[in-house]
């Protein structure tokens, strides 16, 4: 509704009654606001899901697809793909997103998990920014190679809804669907399993199986918005947390919380990005960076135990 | 009887006193060698290749006069800039390894650097044009920049003092949103062009002049005596700050002016340079490998180490791929990043 043309409420609301192509407002709201909304909504609200169940795989409340990397390594894959191989279809770039993501989750979860004490938070902390730097590294050097269309990969990478059609939402969205539900059925399994791997273990739980379920849901919504949006960090980070604080600690409601939340964000954080400084546009990544990056520090300075 | 494994120099009121172990100053003598014979060469190689004698003879002012313009131009400046912004970023991370006693510290992975960048672009912004400051005061900026972001990590870190975890999470969560602001003000700003943008977000010698060279070299030249100087205090508190404390050092005062000081070295290289990354990381850690375990020698080993990973990442950098010349911080960082893993690897079981 906001913007550089200003549409009240009941324009709004009649773009939908009554579409007609002729009125500037009608047509702005249908191809470009509104698929930014729902795009934004769809994004925020996987990549916050993700983000809870990263922070519960993994027990660590710094946990979040870019803190860790997974973006990152989804985002050198599309690079990959559309630069080397000249790939411009959704379909394929969302299948190569799926295995950067997968690559990177590996990577860190595997050296997270070295050593004696297994997987501790600070460890993968650590291997989650090194993989970052190094997918981040990996990917600028594609880019200087191949200097045309840097531009705008640049702003993609710093995330951006703008000029993103419902059309690319399309084939991504089947699959954010299944793994959001998945997401959602899972609640009550997590809530065991946040316990303690030993006592879920007793319990009966099949431990590993879950931790796949859970690694390949994060992968697919983690890598399904990258593949839309580019590099939106620090949504699946703090929301789990904000979740957390209004619902308590049951993974039933935090899912379902982080995923309403994560929508509302990106959508307002969509909204920032596109006021701040008109005409022009701010990357979405920056805003929220901004908003991110005071809360990892509270975190980091609350310390790293899992409470 | 063993012979001594150290020479030992001291004035005559003891007020400057420094051991030197004889493994160490060989080696450090053989790294020196080492990268003269690879500058020279690295110097010739290029788009047009020229003989190491015909480097040496132009260093020394008697060129033949062919190359002129290609050595003294475009090679030599950018030579010196990449080896002196190489051995600040060394040093830099030795002092910061060895103050925070961990080796995963090092300036860009807690944030200086790129506390630097922020200040260094926003300088190119809004300085020449708001303030009206020539460029020369570029590496002043970069270098306040780099002082207010590690006030900032070393005050947010603080809790009953610092614990170097703490300040490694928090330079990580401070140097993801200094990354931030950087993109944001290039993004905003009109006075940069997507090429332009990488230098400053990778680090790159890319156009190099003398100017860089005049600005960074001070910084070089008064840093090593002082670390020389500071040695001592750092060897002690490798051993812990209460026998630090014993030996009388005050530590707390030299911590701080140490930390400056690393600031500093790491602010002028990114004014220069642009966020190189991981070169203060890994330098430090082959030192420690080659040179004994006295912070003196580690520290200028490091600094020599660093110079020649920046020289040879920026010859990759300009020949791998010529025409387009590539940010050198790139190949430091995929130098940089496994090394990082591999250290991970190592000290699995301290964290």
């Amino acid at each position: 509704m906001l913007g550089r043309t200003f549409a009240s409420w009941g324009e709004v609301v009649n773009a939908f009654l009554h579409y007609n192509p002729e009125s500037t407002a009608d047509v702005l709201i249908h191809t470009e606001r509104l698929p930014r909304a729902i795009i934004g909504l769809v994004v925020g609200a996987s990549l916050a899901i993700a983000g809870a169940l990263m922070q519960a795989l993994t027990r660590n409340p710094l946990a979040s697809p870019s803190t860790f990397g997974i973006n990152a390594g989804a985002i050198f894959f599309v690079v990959v793909a559309s630069l080397m191989f000249s790939i411009s279809d959704m379909t394929q770039l969302m299948w190569f997103a799926f295995a950067g993501a997968l690559v990177a989750a590996i990577i860190v979860y595997g050296l997270g998990s070295i050593g004696r004490d297994g997987l501790t938070p600070i460890k993968i902390v650590l291997a989650g920014s090194a993989i970052l730097a190094l997918f981040t590294s990996f990917t600028q050097a594609m880019l200087v190679l191949n200097e045309t269309g840097m531009q705008n990969v640049l702003f993609w990478l710093a995330g951006a809804i703008g000029g993103r059609t419902l059309e690319m939402l399309q084939p991504v969205l089947p699959l954010l669907t299944i793994a959001g539900v998945t997401a959602l059925g899972m609640g009550r399994a997590i809530n065991l399993f946040v316990t303690g791997e030993d006592i879920a273990k007793g319990m009966g739980q099949r431990v590993v199986l879950l931790k796949i379920v859970m690694g390949l849901t994060i992968v697919i919504l983690a890598g399904g918005s990258v593949a839309i949006v580019g590099a939106v960090g620090f949504v699946g980070l703090f929301i789990p947390h904000m979740a957390r604080a209004l619902v308590g600690t049951d993974y039933r409601w935090i899912i379902p919380f982080s995923g309403a939340l994560g929508g509302l964000l990106l959508m307002t954080a969509d909204l920032i990005a596109r006021l701040v400084i008109i005409p022009a546009e701010v990357p979405l990544g920056v805003i929220t960076a901004f908003i991110g990056v005071p809360f990892f520090l509270y975190i980091a300075r609350k310390g790293v135990t899992w409470k | 009887m063993n012979k001594p494994r150290y020479w030992t120099l001291r004035s005559r009121s003891a007020r400057f006193h420094m051991q030197l172990e004889k493994r160490s100053v060989r080696t450090l003598a053989i790294l020196t060698m080492i990268v003269i014979v690879v500058s020279i060469i690295g110097i010739g190689i290029g788009e047009t290749w020229i003989h190491p004698w015909e480097v040496i003879r132009a260093i020394f002012g008697q060129s033949s006069g062919a190359y002129d313009f290609v050595l003294y131009r475009l090679r030599l400046p950018r030579a010196v800039v990449g080896l002196l912004a190489g051995a600040a970023l060394g040093m830099s991370g030795a002092i910061l390894q060895g103050m925070i006693r961990n080796p995963l510290a090092s300036p860009d992975i807690i944030g200086i650097t790129g506390g630097a960048s922020v200040a260094a672009v926003l300088f190119l912004s809004y300085g020449s044009s708001v303030f009206h400051l020539s460029i020369d005061w570029l590496p002043v900026a970069a270098i306040m920049g780099a002082l207010i972001v590690s006030a900032l990590i070393y005050l947010l870190s603080w809790q009953n003092g610092v614990t170097p975890m703490r300040l490694v999470l928090i330079g990580i969560g401070i140097s993801a949103g200094m990354s931030a602001m950087t993109t944001f003000m290039l993004v905003i700003s009109s006075t940069f062009t997507a090429s332009k943008v990488y230098i400053w977000l990778t680090g790159s010698v890319y156009g190099a002049t003398w100017s860089g060279v005049y600005s960074i070299l001070p910084v070089c030249v008064i840093a090593i005596p002082l670390l020389l100087y500071f040695a001592r205090s750092l060897n002690s508190q490798e051993l812990g700050d209460d026998v630090a404390l014993g030996l009388g050092v005050r530590v707390q005062k030299h911590r701080l002016l140490l930390l400056i000081l690393s600031v500093i070295l790491a602010g002028s290289a990114v004014a220069v340079v642009g966020a190189v990354g991981f070169v203060g990381l890994i330098a430090p850690h082959i030192a420690r490998k080659w040179v004994g375990r006295t912070f003196g020698s580690i520290s200028l080993a490091s600094g020599l180490i660093g110079a020649l990973l920046v020289f040879v990442a920026d010859v990759i950098a300009r020949t791998a791929f010529y025409p387009i010349d590539i940010p050198a911080g790139i190949f430091t960082a995929a130098i940089g990043a496994p090394f990082f893993i591999y250290l991970l690897y190592q000290n699995r079981n301290r964290f």
